[in-house]
């Protein structure tokens, strides 16, 4: 992202890896053997921590016309609105019907989705299945509040792609103006959706091919089988590991994690989860970690975290502790667990940096929005309604963030810098100090709030373009968009590991809080 | 054969030391494979049942030379006395006396005597009447002590060969024909008292049957060694133990050496067993711990991928012809990254076994140079020796290098030839300038 920002810059690899050559900026191919540097051409960005204490700014002036955000400290808790006012208490709802029967349609649509697109291939779903997907995603707010003008101007945001798909037939998320819309939607890349197909196709371990005994073909030769260690006995290639690829899609969140193309382990992690908070009223939660590469057990630490932070939301959120609170309190529990990592033995090994992660999570009740961070992982907020802006959420505790609250740099040269990305918080036992960072927000609009690892975000780091990349239809289709970004990222390169989980965001409706 | 599952067996361990991460392009795997064999007999714990399956020949050179001076054949004889009041009740033993030709000296008659008080007091009887006289065929020995030892049933079979002087009543040829027919049939140490024989002969043999060669320039010192060698052959509890080296399509071996206690070099010594894998051996394990350095060159590879570079296994064969019992194992691995911080790291152990093998190296190198009168090369390696073994913390070789060099700065390894060097410290040190020590804690 920041490279485009730099004036005349050298090319990031400075010389060609096949043959030394000094390249020049641009340089697609080697210019003196003609080595393929598209496979190379971003260096990756490990996620290392450097040893500096956090002086956290101060969150930048609010934009009024702009999503409405006030960054919490922790210390402010309990959260405020968005004006700065003490949050009002949370309508009790009796009912529970609105949202229960949304969210239970809408999984019900996540569910039959993948496979549909899978089996039908392209083209052949045209009618039946936008309108089944519609519906539901439509529902929470129809349900409460008829007639208001963001759900009328979100179903064509739905069916326009779906539209496309069965008169173009060139591809499922290929978009054109839509029949009935007025507008033209913002295109997703249509590279990303169709990257995003093959990776929704296999989405379990079982549809791999296995060999006649029982033991699974080798992915690499196609001769070997797979021994018991999860290498092949004959070309001694490591084999897809459960954690190489995860999905899970729960009615009202969705997650992907994936190993990316060029690091041989998934040290991501995330966790979903949907519960109630003390008065009956709906919550769900999403927790993202990423380990440190360059500490031990970056993926242990990444899981822990990520359990520690789910176990902590299940248990204070339903007890009425506020969200933010919660979350507070989550990210200390995900700390706590990734220091214990470090108190195991490692035997008589050398000196190795103790297990290290970042951290984001968020929280979507009733009409509150609740993020939490330390690192570098983020929050973005895309509002369905793509004609308003997107946000992000989150400040990273990363150097060139730093350097750029200072003051000391503009955005562009801070990273421009190879320490741009050296993170100065994180979870572990070495950390300097835990500062975790917490923000609730009261939005005014449906969206989605997309909860992800650098990553991602690298391929899509400002909001607008986040925006751009997330299907249109992200809210009723979560693990579908967050299939669809996964792809994104793993068609710019996927240099890193890339999680993402989204959480649409219904607006409160009017009705709810009377149990009529 | 022990059964490797029953708790009284030792079990094995297999820990896998390397930096796996590659760069971009990277084909060369390097890792230290330390094996370690714990919870079987240790000294002193007295198993009837495993004693009976041990049998040791004692083959003492009885050649003419003994005599000059008379000390060696007294030192001999009271060694092997010692020797035998070291074997356990129940262990098969032998007693044969080495000269041109190979004489049974105790029990005779092709057989093999068991350890109980009346025999070790015969044993130690027939010593008394052992006289020097001839001359020096350490083949015939062999291969006597091959007979014996193959008449009784015995899991571990082992010799322990005295020898005083060069090889001279046989064609070199004979004594490597004899060893090739040994090895892999029973395991021997071997020991040079004085200092009118060859050292490459000794090291040799213990080379090919898996034993340990030292020097005893004292014959006084006899005694001591002779317990030792035997109490350390009464520990082995598991025989014809083989590292299995088993590595994918593509992958060549660049070598496996065993790097502690010694360096030896086993990578000539594999014998194929199955598709890609192929057999070293490692002779016979008590309570006991070794490293092994296995290089191996991998095909290239994408970053981000992870492929098994080698699977190092300890196995044992089945006495009944089966399918041999792997006793542990590790894997070697390779990780390509483009982090070059990963990549470019050298594993501490890795790099220090390859500074003990060059310091063997640079010893054996120098000590030729400085024979053939070449006096610049043999400062130059045996500085480098100093400076290796200074670092590595191998005091043992220091101190033997110190008393053929005098130091200088073991710092940048600046020496000066000593002018004088006695015959056994010159001696002392090419026979032990393979011992190496563990990484430093």
């Amino acid at each position: 992202m920041s490279m485009s920002l730099k004036p005349k810059p050298p090319h990031p690899l400075g010389n060609c890896p096949g043959c030394a050559e000094p390249l020049e900026s641009g340089d697609r191919f080697c210019g003196a053997c003609g080595f393929d540097l598209s496979a190379a051409e971003v260096p990756d960005r490990p996620t290392v921590p450097i040893a500096l204490p956090v002086e956290w700014p101060e969150p930048p002036p609010r934009d009024p016309q702009s999503l409405t955000t006030a960054t919490q400290h922790p210390h402010d808790l309990p959260g405020t609105d968005s004006g700065g006012r003490d949050l009002p208490t949370i309508p009790v709802r009796t009912d529970g019907v609105p949202e229960g029967a949304g969210a239970e349609a809408a999984a019900a649509a996540a569910a039959a989705a993948p496979q549909g697109d899978a089996a039908e291939a392209v083209g052949a779903t045209g009618g039946q299945a936008p309108a089944e997907r519609t519906a539901p995603g439509a529902e929470p707010e129809g349900a409460g509040a008829p007639g208001e003008p963001v759900t009328a101007e979100r179903t064509p945001a739905v069916t326009g792609p779906e539209g496309a798909t069965s008169s173009s037939g060139s591809g499922p998320e290929a978009v054109q103006p839509s029949d009935d819309g007025d507008f033209t939607l913002p295109a997703p890349d249509p590279r990303a959706a169709l990257r995003a197909e093959p990776t929704a196709a296999p989405p379990t371990p079982a549809a791999e091919p296995s060999g006649g005994d029982g033991r699974k073909v080798c992915v690499a030769c196609r001769v070997g089988r797979v021994d018991g260690d999860g290498y092949c006995e004959h070309c001694g290639h490591a084999q897809p590991r459960d954690r190489d690829h995860m999905e899970e899609d729960l009615p009202a969140v969705a997650a992907v994690s994936d190993r990316g193309l060029r690091h041989h382990r998934n040290e991501d992690s995330f966790a979903v989860a949907s519960t109630a908070l003390a008065d009956g009223s709906p919550a769900t939660l999403a927790v993202v970690c990423d380990g440190v590469s360059s500490a031990t057990r970056p993926d242990e630490a990444s899981a822990a975290a990520a359990s520690a932070a789910r176990a902590a939301l299940l248990t204070a959120l339903p007890r009425g502790t506020h969200p933010q609170q919660a979350m507070q309190e989550a990210i200390v529990a995900a700390a706590d667990a990734v220091t214990a990592l470090a108190e195991r033995p490692e035997g008589e090994r050398e000196h190795q940096n103790a297990p290290a992660c970042t951290i984001v999570g968020s929280i979507v009740t009733d009409g509150l929005l609740v993020v939490g961070w330390v690192g570098d992982s983020r929050a973005y907020w895309v509002p369905d309604d793509r004609t308003t802006p997107p946000a992000r959420l989150t400040e990273d505790d990363s150097w060139a963030a730093q350097m750029v609250a200072a003051g000391l740099m503009n955005e562009a040269q801070a990273y421009a810098d190879e320490r741009a990305h050296a993170i100065t918080g994180w979870l572990g036992a070495d950390s300097y100090e835990l500062d975790p960072h917490t923000a609730a927000f009261k939005p005014d609009r449906p969206g989605v709030v997309v909860v992800c690892t650098d990553g991602l975000w690298n391929y899509a780091e400002a909001a607008d373009d986040m925006a751009r990349v997330l299907p249109p239809d992200a809210a009723e289709r979560p693990l579908h968009a967050a299939q669809v970004l996964v792809g994104h990222a793993l068609d710019g390169g996927g240099h890193d590991n890339i999680t993402v989980a989204l959480l649409p965001f219904a607006l409160p409706s009017p009705g709810a809080a009377d149990p009529a | 054969m022990a059964n490797f599952s029953k708790p009284t067996g030792p079990q094995f361990s297999v820990d896998v030391y390397q930096n796996e991460f590659l760069p971009e392009g990277g084909r060369d795997v390097n890792a230290i494979v330390t094996v370690t064999a714990t919870g079987g007999g240790t000294a002193g714990s007295f198993r009837p049942a495993a004693a009976r399956s041990a049998a040791v020949v004692l083959m003492l050179d009885c050649s003419g030379s003994m005599d000059y001076p008379a000390t060696k054949m007294r030192g001999a004889r009271e060694a092997t006395a010692a020797a035998i009041d070291t074997l356990r009740d129940g262990t098969f033993f032998a007693v044969v006396a080495g000269t041109h030709v190979a004489k049974e000296v105790y029990p005779g008659d092709g057989r093999l005597a068991v350890a109980d008080a009346r025999t070790r007091a015969e044993a130690k009887n027939a010593l008394r009447g052992l006289s020097a006289g001839g001359g020096t065929a350490i083949g015939t020995w062999l291969r006597l002590a091959d007979r014996l030892l193959s008449s009784a049933d015995a899991a571990i079979r082992h010799g322990i060969l005295l020898t005083d002087g060069r090889n001279e009543h046989e064609a070199p040829a004979e004594l490597r024909a004899a060893l090739d027919a040994c090895a892999g049939r029973f395991t021997c140490d071997a020991r040079g008292v004085g200092t009118d024989w060859e050292v490459e002969e000794v090291k040799g043999i213990a080379r090919a049957l898996l034993g340990t060669a030292d020097i005893v320039a004292d014959p006084a010192g006899l005694t001591a060694d002779f317990t030792t060698m035997m109490e350390n052959a009464m520990g082995k509890e598991v025989a014809d133990v083989a590292l299995r080296l088993w590595t994918p399509v593509g992958v060549e071996i660049g070598f496996v050496k065993q790097v502690a206690p010694t360096v030896e070099d086993l990578t000539g010594r594999r014998t194929e067993a199955g598709p890609r894998a192929g057999d070293y051996p490692t002779g016979s394990w008590g309570d006991e711990s070794r490293d092994y350095h296995v290089s191996v060159r991998v095909p290239q590879a994408a970053v981000g991928q992870e492929m098994l570079a080698a699977r190092v296994s300890l196995i044992v064969p089945d006495p009944a012809g089966g399918a041999p019992t792997t006793l542990s194992q590790g894997l070697v691995r390779a990780v390509w990254t483009d982090d070059m911080v990963m990549s470019t790291a050298i594993n501490a152990q890795v790099a220090h076994y390859t500074g003990q093998a060059e310091l063997a190296d640079a010893i054996q190198k120098g000590l030729d140079a400085r024979k053939s009168g070449d006096h610049d090369g043999a400062t130059a390696k045996l500085g480098r020796a100093v400076q290796l073994a200074a670092a590595s913390g191998n005091a043992d070789t220091a101190k033997l290098l110190s008393k053929v060099v005098d130091v200088v700065d073991a710092a940048t390894g600046t020496v000066r030839l000593k002018a004088k060097v006695a015959e056994a410290d010159e001696m002392t040190l090419e026979t032990r300038s393979t011992k190496t020590v563990r990484v430093k804690k």
